[in-house]
């Protein structure tokens, strides 16, 4: 079992360092460094949600204190009020919910031919697949636009869904996962005449949880946070993502502050709780992939 | 769907002997192959390949979106190499990656070599420095434009408190380049914390050991020992963060617009712009296919520096 597990070892497991042992004043020392550091680090989201919970006037007059002495969420009310962040979130999950099941999906049949089936054609698919990586999704937003307009995608869901379904990141990853499985198991499976959707179903998937667990975080992360896309073929602000909206109340209302900030933690949250529940995903998907 | 033919059980191998899987062979086979592969295959055909060759031939057009668009050869190119703002995008993209990408694996290492040993409460740290990368980068932006705010954000005023006017991040072109790397960096360097921390745990502790013994010192080890074993990584972050900076755009379109003066304008903010705002699709086609250029550089170089890392391991 642990065979088919080929994600970086979590860190907190690696074996401790035996020699160079650091004396306790030294380690006292680097955690009071770290935690200095870690304070300034996190100081802009603390900053962020502290101004969500300000009131307007003492934003405005630029005397909010450093701890928070009435809090209130009046910021809140009038990002979902006056402004439609209901609705931006709604659509965001929507959208992050849809393409994340189809992308785990579409990775995991990728991902599982190319990791363990034989066929002609095989090398120049790969080479296909890696070649889409160095395709950045800023270079072809213009002709991208272009194709949904004709398409007739423009201000619906599917135009920020559909190309985003198949990630190369995560066919590589699942192949990866995959080819560390032995292919003994599958011989047998195919010598009980299974089909291949078959063995992935009821012998692959089963040993895959790590490598979903990773697909859901990371791919969820990329399509919460998407910008350029949903930027320009979302044009009914109706169906705006959140992070689409916040950019679009940022340029009306730069400086209510509170409710800009609001919608700002109300973005993050989400991201941050799932990161919470699942750090060791994060990492080793963040760790083995990289790019954003 | 899928088909396993007589052939393939036939063929199965002698017990023991390392089987390969799924031999080529039974033409039922291959067509399972792919179509299980069609979905990935066909989006990156359509949604990336197909528009990549649109920006190349829509580079060579007026296109503005609307009516017919007409080709006018090389006219695209020829005017971005006189357009003082294409130039200027250019400088502040090189500009900011001289910069950044430096600062992030200098503040990833510094920050994993903290964390490394046994420090307590390590894995909370940790997420605490990668906490700014998970959020959106619309976020990270608004977040820079409010603590940057010129008349009542936090950092001018902590500077009054501290008996200074204040800086003009907002109005002033060096202020304002200054707040968007700020930014860049924080958002960024987490990936750098945890990539470097996993690679510092690979490095041999004999070879610490060793050199202890012989007496070097901590800087010694880091300088002669440590780093050396990190060549690999470091590579691949900085290429990793070369292409990520020419690619920024939500961080630098929210929170400045690339203003004041194109002072924060990049590569892909402009060709944003034209393309999208400007309707000059030719033109911002054109931009684009520049970054692509860049782009698929690096890119080569980060596949062959994976290509090396792995072949090390």
């Amino acid at each position: 079992m642990s065979a088919a597990v080929s994600l970086p070892a979590p860190v907190d497991a690696a074996p401790r360092p035996s020699g160079v042992r650091p004396t306790r004043g030294a380690t006292a020392a680097r955690f009071v460094a770290v935690l200095l550091l870690a304070a300034v680090w996190v100081f802009p989201l603390y900053w962020m949600a502290v101004t969500a919970v300000s009131p307007a006037d003492a934003v405005r007059e630029g005397r909010v204190p450093l701890v928070p002495t009435s809090p209130t969420l009046d910021g809140v009310r009038t990002a979902f009020t006056e402004y439609s962040v209901g609705p931006w979130i709604l659509s965001s999950f929507a959208i992050a919910t849809v393409a994340v099941a189809l992308s785990v999906v579409l990775s995991l049949l990728a991902g599982y031919v190319l990791a363990k089936q034989e066929f002609p054609g095989k090398a120049l698919v790969s080479l296909f697949v890696v070649a889409t990586l160095m395709i950045p999704a800023e270079v072809v937003l213009i002709p991208q636009f272009d194709l949904i307009a004709r398409i007739g995608w423009v201000n619906s869901f599917w135009a920020v869904i559909v190309p985003r379904a198949a990630e190369a990141f995560g066919v590589f990853l699942t192949r990866q996962f995959l080819l560390t499985l032995p292919d003994e198991m599958l011989e047998a499976a195919r010598l009980d005449g299974a089909g291949e959707l078959r063995i992935l179903w009821s012998v692959v998937l089963p040993l895959c949880r790590p490598l979903i667990a990773v697909l859901v975080v990371v791919t969820f992360m990329y399509r919460w946070n998407e910008f350029a896309l949903p930027l320009v073929v979302l044009r009914d602000p109706d169906l705006y993502t959140l992070p689409v909206g916040l950019a679009f109340l940022q340029g009306q209302y730069a400086t209510d502050y509170p409710a800009l900030m609001s919608g700002a933690l109300l973005s993050s949250l989400p991201v941050l709780l799932l990161f919470v529940l699942a750090q060791r995903s994060f990492v080793s998907g963040l760790a083995r992939t990289g790019l954003k | 769907m899928s088909v396993t033919t007589a052939g393939d059980v036939a063929s199965a191998g002698p017990p023991g002997k390392l089987v390969r899987p799924g031999r080529p062979g039974g033409r039922g086979r291959t067509a399972s192959a792919y179509l299980m592969l069609a979905p990935v295959l066909v989006i990156f055909a359509v949604f990336l390949a197909y528009p990549l060759l649109g920006a190349f031939t829509t580079s060579l057009t007026d296109a503005t979106g609307i009516g017919a668009a007409r080709g006018v050869g090389l006219a695209n190119y020829r005017d971005m190499l006189a357009d003082p703002v294409f130039w200027r995008a250019t400088g502040n993209t090189v500009l900011l990656t001289v910069v950044s990408v430096p600062l992030v694996l200098g503040s990833g290492l510094g920050l994993a070599t903290l964390l490394l040993r046994n420090l307590p409460g390590r894995p909370v740290f940790r997420a605490l420095f990668l906490a700014p990368y998970v959020i959106s980068g619309v976020v990270v932006a608004m977040t820079g434009h409010w603590i940057f705010d010129e008349n009542v954000g936090v950092v001018n005023r902590a500077l009054r408190a501290l008996g200074s006017d204040g800086v003009a991040w907002q109005s002033s072109s060096g202020a304002a380049m200054v707040s968007v790397l700020v930014m860049l960096v924080w958002a960024r360097s987490g990936l750098a914390v945890i990539v470097y921390l996993a690679a510092l745990q690979e490095v041999p502790q004999q070879l610490i050991e060793a050199a202890t013994l012989d007496g070097a010192g901590r800087w010694q080890r880091l300088r002669y020992v440590v780093l050396p074993q990190l060549r690999p990584t470091t590579f691949f972050l900085a290429v990793i963060m070369v292409i990520e900076t020419f690619r920024t755009f939500d961080v630098v379109y929210v929170m400045t617009k690339g203003g004041p003066q194109h002072a924060t304008e990049l590569l892909v903010t402009y060709s944003y712009a034209q393309g999208f705002a400007a309707r000059a699709q030719g033109y911002g086609s054109a931009i684009g296919v520049t970054v692509f250029v860049v782009v698929l550089v690096g890119t080569v170089l980060w596949w062959r520096a994976q290509a090396r890392t792995e072949a090390d391991l």
